[in-house]
């Protein structure tokens, strides 16, 4: 049983403890209204993109001319995997789940036969799959610690690296994993697809007068133009959303860890109360018996 | 016929400006072109240079911006551009810093590519000269 000494020791120690988490979740709080802010004020430019390259895009779907962009190299053999998680821990399952759709997508690819290759955005999720996917784990990675505010040259980087890696040959296809912001207690880790670039098919229908803008210089020189900018918004918007649902995990995480903390010092004082209790009737019943023994 | 049009700036990372305006003048692709209320739908690549609004009280404002596209519609022009400042002295600085990029990398451009790359250090300088 421990001692009185020892009950007060670990009562406070988790009181410290829960001060920290508390702590963390507030800064937590104020740091995901930002990242609420930021992709909010993304949004916009991310939309307008999305329907002019996607009503482009519709444009010249199935001529010759169609940029590698949009209409793949023909083949899907070798994959890119893109894994975009968190720099830092103590944020629930945030990047676990992030790093288990990409395990499984990887998994999935590999028994088609197809070759995969993983390339990170975030050291959380490159610890993790360090341990499940050494073989396609490539070199290399993107670190955004050092990243304050998130900024578009960051996504500007991470496009250009891809891009640069495409235009060599070195890939089919590359997908980009993240969680989407849904609210505080749910995020959605999500695969989207970049290169080639998807769009939805039935959105946009009966826009008849899409057809009727002009496009300078051409169609085709617009398209090839705003695909690259379209890749480096796709990944500021993902790396936008998973700024968020990092923020809205580690909260909810946090929350989680404050209440049990609580809980835990409910329970100790109980103890400690009772402990004490028990020191002092034992005290009693010594004084006790001494007495009636003279 | 409505004699003012919506006019919005729009940046990867935020809306940057957006009023009503009679008229916008824009570094396209193929030359200078000013979109009017009522312009045919265009949408066009952007070159390094000025935007010159007129809103609709008559103000006159300038934008230096660094690329992008421009989506000209009947009832409204939206500007995307990568980066975009005030054009102001204060904010030659930044461009300057963009024209070094610039410079370093049409050096470093493969043959096919060097023309265009020097266009845009071209554009770039005389974006720099009319920012005043």
């Amino acid at each position: 049983m421990p001692s009185l000494k020892d009950l007060k020791n670990r009562i406070n120690s988790v009181k410290s403890t829960r001060k920290i988490t508390k702590a963390m979740q507030m800064v937590a709080a104020a740091k995901l209204r930002r990242a609420q802010e930021a992709a909010e004020a993304a949004r916009p430019y991310a939309e307008r993109m999305e329907t002019v390259v996607g009503g482009l895009a519709r444009a010249v779907q199935g001529s010759e001319s169609a940029p590698k962009l949009l209409a793949g190299t023909g083949s899907d053999q070798r994959h890119l995997l893109v894994v975009m998680t968190a720099e830092r821990g103590l944020c629930g399952g945030f990047n676990t789940s992030i790093v288990k759709l990409a395990r499984q997508h990887a998994e999935r690819l590999k028994g088609e036969g197809k070759s995969v290759h993983i390339m990170t955005v975030g050291r959380k999720g490159r610890d993790q799959l360090k341990r499940f996917q050494p073989d396609t784990l490539g070199d290399d990675h993107v670190d955004l610690s050092g990243v304050k505010r998130l900024g578009y040259d960051d996504a500007l980087g991470i496009a250009q690296g891809i891009l640069g890696r495409f235009d060599e040959g070195e890939f089919d296809v590359a997908t980009i994993f993240y969680a989407r912001f849904k609210s505080v207690i749910a995020q959605e880790p999500t695969a989207q697809q970049v290169i080639p670039a998807q769009f939805d098919e039935s959105e946009g229908e009966g826009e008849g007068a899409r057809t009727l803008t002009d496009y300078e210089p051409s169609e085709e020189a617009v398209l090839a133009d705003l695909l690259p900018r379209s890749v480096a918004t796709q990944i500021f918007t993902a790396l936008l959303e998973n700024a968020a649902s990092e923020q809205g995990a580690r909260m909810s995480a946090m929350d989680n860890a404050t209440r049990n903390a609580g809980e835990m010092i409910d329970d100790l004082t109980l103890e400690y109360n009772r402990t004490r209790q028990a020191a002092i009737t034992t005290e009693l019943i010594e004084i006790i018996s001494g007495a009636e023994a003279l | 016929m409505a004699d003012t049009m919506h006019f919005d700036l729009v940046s990867p990372e935020r809306r940057l400006d957006s009023y009503d305006a009679r008229e916008v003048r824009l570094p396209g692709a193929e030359g200078q072109l000013t979109a009017m209320p009522d312009h045919a739908p265009v949408i066009t690549t952007l070159r390094p240079g000025l935007v010159v609004v007129t809103a609709a009280d008559g103000a006159v404002k300038s934008y230096a911006v660094t690329g992008g596209f421009a989506e000209i519609t009947q009832d409204g022009t939206a500007v995307l551009a990568e980066r975009a400042y005030t054009a102001s002295a204060d904010n030659k600085a930044e461009v300057e810093a963009h024209l070094e990029a610039a410079r370093r990398k049409a050096e470093e451009a493969p043959e096919e590519h060097r023309d265009a790359a020097h266009l845009l250090v071209d554009d770039l300088v005389q974006l720099i000269e009319d920012m005043v």
